[in-house]
């Protein structure tokens, strides 16, 4: 067993406040990579009695396949089913033309738990790139897949995978015009596991995450108007943060944790404050006559972009922030490419900035290179909104519709590869990715 | 027995509806203009209903609200996409609230701001702040005091028209009146 490294599978910190899941995503890969790395994902051998707990092998082919940079190999072209290294004939791989190959089984203990092994191999080199031993609890068997894939997506790409992550989003359904119910849900990457954490008849919107993946601040009406409050995930505790006269909206927390940047109009006019969560105290970072609003920090925290409409019609501008967090300069448009372009989301490396753009009346998402200044379109639906970036930068996740209904999508960030999540009835939107895990 | 059950769960049901109908009704239970009160929060957490304050007139300019010839019927102004330009018509209702509200200063409204489905939702919401305030500023122009008006934005998430164009969207760019009651 020296080929295995033990790897002991973190408590999960990530329990959720266990209110029932009312409706399942699905997922659907509605355009992949021409150039799709073609891997074999031996389904995992149940070593226990009686039915596998999980198709742990299904759930990660599933998820090197949503990624848009693999080709899972389909079951039936599977010309054996090793399931340790030692049992594999490199050469019948070779012969499919695969490049990569996944071998692994699940093994019970006495307490309930699971060790789920696996190997990633190389198939022309015919040599081991990564083999672990996994324990999980029942419970926890498809985060470990997730986890799996992740590994195997690092190896293979050299950049970190972005499966073992959640997604939250806003829900509508009912009647829309009468008493519709909104309700704020997480789920895993995968659509999996849909979870409602916060739930009311008035709208509720703009869901973002806290760095440490553990609290989400949105935005209720549930008291008649928009307000910000913060919700501990795992304990379902809630706090308003921000009740100010007028808009309390676009909230974004800061990569260090400890600042909220927000929409604010108790001044008379929106504009972009930070508030120390600490202190609850508020810097005013625009001074402008116009509207600004949907701030996103810069990775480094040491700046926001936001929407501005001060040259006439929307556009996104970017304002630098020094050590203390108070503005230093004048803003600075960024986007000259149409007459709307509107609540960015950057990247994670800072790189790229995905945005709502408005071509011919439609509405899309666009991403503009920083360094290049190359601007790109990436779908072309009717009306396409809120993206946001993978935590690994792979990927964009956004809201658009199908036969009027609101569904998720993903796209990558060339565009290339697309998948879709929708729900079984009501609408979806506001996608909100969560950050990698805490190691 | 059972027939009076079924009579009472219909007349639940109609007053249901009625509570829906005819938007915000004073609502003593929540107090909207103290935003730390907790047992507010609590109230309207669970029921989820809209709550305005609003002290109501009574005799005579009732009548003249109720007034389907009267302009003051019309509540709710129009605007065009991404705009909080108040045309020639929309001007001539506002002046009709004006007059009214300043001529009843105990009377107050809530200037209820939207926007249509098309651009991101955080900006629609500052948006239909923006018109709504277009809309706030004519009054105050003409004698109503602040204190009377109070201005609330949903932006694109309370549309009146559900389907997905420009008929649908001129409806739902829209600043609503709202007299508590009425």
């Amino acid at each position: 067993m020296m080929w295995i490294k033990r790897l002991c599978l973190l408590p999960l910190l990530w329990l959720l406040a266990s209110l029932p899941a009312q409706a399942v995503l699905t997922i659907e890969i509605t355009q992949g990579l021409d150039d799709a790395m073609p891997i074999a994902v031996v389904p995992f051998a149940w070593e226990g009695e009686g039915e596998a707990p999980a198709a742990v092998g299904d759930i990660i082919a599933a998820d090197l396949r949503r990624s848009g940079f693999f080709r899972p190999l389909a079951e039936a072209d599977l010309i054996a089913r090793p399931h340790r290294a030692d049992q594999v004939n490199y050469a019948d791989w070779r012969a499919l033309k695969t490049d990569h190959l996944v071998v692994g089984r699940m093994l019970p203990h006495e307490d309930g738990d699971y060790t789920v092994q696996f190997q990633l191999l190389d198939v022309n080199r015919r040599r081991q790139l990564a083999g672990y031993s996994l324990r999980a609890s029942e419970s926890e068997l498809r985060r470990t897949a997730h986890q799996i894939s992740d590994i195997i997506y690092a190896e293979i790409t050299g950049k970190p995978g972005a499966f073992d992550t959640f997604i939250a989003y806003i829900t509508v359904t009912g009647d829309r015009t009468d008493r519709p119910t909104y309700q704020l849900a997480i789920a895993d990457s995968d659509g999996h596991n849909e979870q409602i954490v916060y739930q009311s008849r008035q709208p509720v919107m703009s869901p973002a995450w806290s760095p440490d993946g553990r609290h989400l601040v949105f935005v209720s009406f549930a008291r008649g108007r928009s307000e910000l409050y913060i919700q501990n995930i795992r304990s379902g505790e809630r706090q308003r943060v921000a009740a100010f006269d007028g808009l309390n909206s676009a909230p974004a927390w800061s990569p260090d944790g400890k600042y909220l940047a927000m929409t604010l109009s108790r001044d008379g006019n929106p504009e972009i404050y930070l508030m120390n969560i600490e202190t609850r105290t508020l810097e005013r970072i625009t001074r402008n006559y116009a509207i600004d609003t949907e701030a996103a920090w810069l990775p480094d925290g040491r700046g926001l972009v936001f929407t501005s409409d001060r040259g006439g019609s929307p556009q996104i501008y970017r304002v630098a922030l020094d050590k203390n967090r108070h503005a230093t300069g004048r803003p600075e448009r960024l986007t000259f490419e149409g007459s709307y372009n509107a609540r960015a989301s950057v990247s994670p490396n800072g790189r790229y900035i995905a945005m709502v753009h408005r071509q011919e009346g439609q509405f899309r998402i666009a991403v503009q290179d920083q360094e290049s200044g190359l601007f790109r379109v990436l779908t072309d639906s009717r009306l396409d909104e809120s993206p946001s970036f993978a935590p690994n930068g792979s990927m964009i996740i956004y809201a658009t519709e199908e036969n009027y209904r609101g569904i998720l999508s993903a796209v990558s960030v060339d565009g290339r590869a697309q998948q879709r999540l929708s729900l079984q009835q009501g609408d979806v939107r506001e996608p909100a990715w969560s950050p990698l895990r805490p190691e | 027995m059972r027939q009076f059950l079924t009579y009472l769960v219909l007349t639940l049901f109609v007053l249901a509806l009625g509570g829906c109908r005819f938007g915000p009704v004073k609502d003593r239970g929540a107090d909207v203009t103290d935003p730390t009160s907790e047992e507010s929060q609590q109230e309207t957490m669970e029921g989820g209903d809209l709550s305005f304050s609003g002290d109501l007139g009574s005799g005579a300019r009732m009548e003249e609200l109720n007034d389907p010839d009267s302009p003051l019927s019309k509540r709710v102004l129009y605007f065009d996409f991404d705009s909080s330009n108040v045309t020639g018509e929309q001007r001539e209702i506002i002046d009709a609230h004006a007059a009214f509200l300043s001529r009843n200063p105990d009377v107050s409204v809530v200037l209820e701001g939207h926007a249509d489905e098309r651009g991101t939702r955080e900006y629609n919401l500052a948006l239909g702040e923006r018109r709504a305030k277009a809309v706030e500023q004519l009054l105050q122009v003409q004698g109503v005091a602040t204190d009377q008006i109070q201005v609330i934005s949903f932006g694109e998430e309370r549309p009146v028209a559900l389907d997905h164009n420009e008929s649908a969207w001129r409806l739902n760019r829209r600043v609503e009146i709202l007299y508590s009651g009425y």
